[in-house]
């Protein structure tokens, strides 16, 4: 007995290790949510101080590109009623490219764009005069949902992302993933930027229609 | 003429014995990308769809609040609360909490502080913006209004 023993085998037997780091991958697996910090970003305007009425800006009235949105998701883009938001980013980029009364700067802004933002150019003289005077203004009801109100801004955005990304020679999906790491980053982005701020006002909700 | 009698007696079985490792590696994959929830979700959650996404580079800037219907509707009604943590908030509260907030982060990073709203796609924009004017009076401006990527039709 004793000798029959010694013979035997000291190894361990490893063939149940796979299965064993099986189970802990599947658990693993089943419990991990990937974090996503995606997100469209916004910067709220500075609070407003009481005793200090609100600066009255005098702006023409072709200069803003006026959004409503009201309680039933309807919109209402320059006084026109739309049921859905379908093509609204190609308005915006023509309202924000339209170029109508051009100053000094902005004739030079006009000069350094690609030809196929200059193509987009109409000039019509009841649009924006240019890029620096443009304003899109997105006003929303209380009881609008958010979903809708996201979407609209999100194709605000997608109309600056587009012109930014046509002067950096980009994609929009490639200019939307710059982060700024290095020099040459950032040298893009300012590249896309220079002259044309993304100038989105988000105006508080009436009260109708919500709680 | 031999050679090729030795090459059918080759052994043909796969060796096995590097398996473990392979999935010991795909394992500490996962266990190092795994961020466990920290916090239970009051709320409901369907996450809105959009299309122009950007990432945030700095993720300790971020917190987190979540809107939506209370999943514990008998407890806390339908209308949609605002869970800050892991408790739900009134609007009035938001500001304290963001200071909490802007407190636990180093002192050069104070000011670059992110409320990433996590908001369910039923809420109406009252509650949002009531908690937007909070957070403006609370000084933390940037917001992130969290949404997942949409498949583009054209």
């Amino acid at each position: 007995m004793a000798r029959k023993k010694n013979r035997m085998s000291t190894e361990v037997n490893a063939g149940s290790m796979a299965d064993i780091a099986f189970l802990l991958l599947i658990f693993f697996l089943v419990t991990t949510t990937i974090a996503s910090d995606k997100g469209i970003l916004n910067v709220l305007p500075p609070k407003q101080d009481p005793n200090v009425p609100p600066p009255d800006i005098k702006k023409n009235e072709r200069n803003i590109y006026t959004i409503l949105v009201n309680a039933n998701d309807d919109l209402l883009v320059e006084g026109e009623y739309r049921d859905n938001a379908d093509g609204l980013d190609k308005d915006v980029k023509a309202f924000v490219l339209n170029f109508g009364a051009p100053d000094e700067e902005a004739a030079a802004l006009y000069n350094s764009l690609p030809a196929s933002l200059q193509a987009e150019a109409k000039r019509d003289p009841a649009s924006s005069d240019h890029p620096a005077e443009a304003v899109v203004s997105i006003k929303t009801n209380r009881g609008t949902s958010y979903e809708k109100y996201l979407e609209v801004l999100d194709l605000v955005k997608k109309a600056y992302f587009d012109i930014y990304a046509t002067r950096a020679n980009l994609t929009t999906d490639e200019y939307r993933a710059l982060a700024g790491k290095d020099d040459a980053e950032q040298a893009l982005i300012d590249k896309g930027k220079e002259g044309i701020a993304m100038q989105i006002s988000i105006a508080e909700p009436d009260k109708i229609g919500g709680n | 003429m031999g050679k090729f009698g030795n090459k059918q007696k080759a052994e043909v079985s796969i060796p096995t014995s590097a398996l473990p490792d392979i999935i010991f590696m795909l394992l500490f994959f996962f266990m190092v990308t795994t961020v466990l929830r920290e916090q239970e979700l009051l709320v409901e959650q369907k996450i809105p769809q959009a299309t122009q996404l950007q990432k945030l580079q700095k993720k300790t800037l971020i917190s987190y609040l979540f809107i939506g219907k209370p999943k514990n509707t008998s407890l806390y009604g339908t209308e949609p609360r605002i869970q800050a943590n892991d408790v739900l908030v009134t609007t009035n509260e938001i500001v304290q909490w963001v200071n909490q907030e802007r407190d636990a982060l180093p002192e050069a990073d104070r000011g670059g502080i992110t409320i990433s709203m996590k908001v369910d796609k039923d809420v109406k924009m009252g509650p949002i913006s009531d908690v937007q004017t909070e957070l403006r009076e609370a000084d933390a401006r940037r917001v992130l209004y969290a949404s997942v990527g949409k498949v583009v039709k054209d």
